[in-house]
């Protein structure tokens, strides 16, 4: 063993219970900061997954974002061109040649696609209207990009296909209208076209919002209603890596040309929000290890003091300044590497404990318990974190001892 | 014979808004073998100059030569490193490490150095143990010690690296008269039979008559230096 690390652990035992407040200060420091960040990070994935798969990875609309590049500046690229008042223009009339770009998109590996005509539409039953979304789907691709089949509480979406004239509605709805699964209400597009259609599904996703406006038909049915034969205005898309979204979106965009925007980039503020709460969660947690490290500082600093003395017969021995403050830089290491230790272990415990806890949000009747992230990038984080502030502790008092000038103590001895 | 340790126009001044001068212009010669005694009163400045000689302190002006080799404006690393291979210390009071065993306290030095490995410096630190008769006392601890055993362990400390010169502060001060006795026949022997270098500050004139050269100083001067015949 080295020398100065055994010079170090005499004095950390040679101290047992000021050594043990201070190791139990780390402990408990990395084991809190450990437990409190793999909970919200738990509740961030948990959060994100959330709004990841109740709406799609990436939705392609029939807009571009850009104006078209006019034909005076194709014609002279560097001269200085300047048109002004030029608007995007809004493909009124869908997404042109769908088939096509829809066959370039399921190309791509790990992508999952479904085309989809969105339009307003009134339903009429019983003298009462209700003005709501109609979105004509074609079920089997429609059941791979939206978790809707998982909310169906009646009926199926696979009935559409079983009833070209069949409707799928929320149960919002359904309560306004105070009608059921089978029953027939009349459905009136924009165009005005109208048409009687019986109700094959019902859904509940929760979301009130959508359970009292989101309906969804076949997608044929829907571009009879809305004159857009052979159209379609909307690709969802769900990929399996939901986090390359923003680069799949862009590739896409690339390709087809048609606006294609990214979960990322549709819930940026959402996310800009995250990382905030990130910030604050890291901060009240390390506060706990600053607060551990100021024990450690005030133990060395006393063992410094306490070992004045044999700091001085030391060097005046022939050691060196550094090999004192290696001394109590190896007090804080070893205060924290131990500490860390049972923090980590104490931390998982407190983290399968908190696993353990159920929780229940209004309106949810499966089990939910509190989110736990187990990622080992936390681990790593709350031991480094310690070590730093250990270290960071030790600093000073070894700084101070590697000070300590023989001739000035022995003075003082004699 | 060729001067071991060799000091031109010492002079140690303590800063401060009264500056107080230690050592005023001192210049010495110690031979090889040589068993020293520097005399004098309290606060004469005889530790100071020990300081100054063993390169524990730094003098305001003034040279001093180890082995032949000038040590002026060496850095504190370097004035470590000299210590340790070339210099033992005793002091008045043991100075051991409390929570090493005597064996450990003794193999410090040679672990420092890191000459040799783990069982050659505990085979050195109990040779030496042997040697000043207290090898007995090895696995012990220093406060199950008596004084005079303890200043025993100090020395074989200073002895662990094999030094020239060994450099004793009082080292008898704080014993009784038949432990001192018997720490002053030790340095004695060091010097006589083992040829090292001893200088040691004491008023202790009982001590001082075993001595082979006796300096004598007075306000930081050295005021009387003879040999004895």
């Amino acid at each position: 063993m080295r020398i100065q690390l055994q010079v170090a652990l005499t004095h950390l035992t040679g101290r047992r219970r000021q050594t043990l407040v201070s190791l139990i200060g780390v402990v408990l420091g990395v084991a809190f900061f450990l437990a409190v960040s793999s909970l919200m990070r738990g509740s961030e994935q948990d959060f994100i997954k959330r709004l990841v798969d109740n709406s799609p990875h990436i939705t392609v609309s029939d807009e571009v974002r850009r104006p078209r590049t006019q034909p005076a500046e194709q014609r002279w690229t560097d001269g200085a061109v300047r048109i002004r008042s030029l608007k995007p223009q809004t493909e009124t009339r869908g997404i042109r040649g769908y088939r096509k770009k829809l066959a370039l998109i399921e190309a791509i590996p790990g992508v999952r696609v479904a085309p989809v005509l969105i339009g307003s539409a009134v339903l009429t039953f019983a003298g009462r209207e209700e003005g709501v979304t109609l979105s004509g789907i074609v079920p089997k691709t429609m059941k791979t990009v939206s978790t809707i089949q998982d909310k169906m509480v009646e009926g199926s979406l696979d009935a559409l296909d079983v009833n070209p004239n069949g409707i799928v509605i929320g149960t919002g709805l359904a309560e306004k209208f105070n009608l059921g699964l089978g029953r027939n209400l009349t459905v009136v597009a924009a165009s005005g076209a109208s048409r009687a259609m019986k109700v094959v599904g019902l859904f509940r996703t929760g979301n009130a919002s959508v359970d009292e406006t989101q309906t969804f038909t076949l997608l044929k049915r829907a571009q009879v209603m809305f004159e857009r034969p052979n159209r379609v205005n909307r690709f969802l898309i769900q990929l399996d890596d939901a986090y390359a979204a923003r680069a799949v979106a862009q590739r896409i965009e690339a390709a087809i040309g048609d606006k294609s925007v990214s979960w990322v980039e549709a819930s940026e503020d959402i996310l800009s929000v995250l990382v905030v709460r990130n910030i604050i969660m890291y901060s009240v947690v390390s506060a706990i290890l600053i607060v551990a490290s100021f024990g450690i500082y005030n133990t060395l600093s006393t063992i410094v003091l306490e070992k004045t003395h044999d700091i001085a017969i030391l060097k005046s021995m022939g050691f060196h300044a550094r090999d004192i403050r290696l001394i109590f830089l190896f007090e804080g290491v070893v205060i924290g590497l131990i500490g860390s230790l049972f923090g980590l272990v104490l931390g998982a415990g407190l983290m399968h404990a908190l696993s353990q806890v159920q929780i229940k949000p209004p309106g949810v009747s499966e089990q939910v318990f509190l989110p736990i992230w187990w990622g080992a990038q936390q681990f790593a984080l709350a031991t480094a974190f310690a070590m730093a502030s250990c270290i960071l502790a030790a600093y000073l008092p070894a700084r101070r001892a590697g000070r300590v000038h023989p001739v000035e103590i022995l003075r003082g001895a004699a | 014979m060729s001067a071991v340790l060799r000091a031109e126009h010492l002079v140690r001044i303590l800063p401060g808004e009264v500056p107080v001068t230690l050592v005023k212009d001192v210049s010495l010669a110690i031979e090889h073998g040589e068993f020293i005694c520097i005399m004098g009163p309290s606060g004469s400045g005889k530790s100071s100059l020990l300081y100054l000689l063993g390169l524990l302190d730094v003098p305001t002006s003034g040279r001093v030569w180890l082995d032949g080799e000038e040590t002026s404006g060496y850095g504190e690393d370097d004035l470590a490193n000299r210590r340790l291979e070339k210099l033992g210390f005793v002091f008045q009071f043991h100075f051991l490490l409390a929570e090493f065993s005597v064996l450990d306290n003794v193999t410090l030095p040679i672990r420092r150095l890191g000459r040799l490995d783990a069982s050659d410096a505990r085979a050195r630190g109990l040779t030496l143990l042997d040697r000043l008769g207290v090898v007995e006392q090895s696995a012990k601890y220093p406060h199950q010690l008596s004084g005079g055993q303890r200043q025993r362990v100090a020395i074989a400390r200073a002895l662990a690296n094999d030094p020239l010169i060994l450099l004793a502060d009082e080292p008898t001060g704080n014993l009784d008269s038949a432990s001192g006795g018997t720490v002053r026949q030790i340095l004695k022997d060091l010097a006589h039979e083992m040829g090292k270098t001893v200088v040691a500050v004491t008023h202790d004139a009982s001590f001082a008559a075993a001595a082979d050269r006796r300096i004598g100083i007075v306000d930081g001067r050295i005021d009387a230096d003879w040999r004895a015949v």
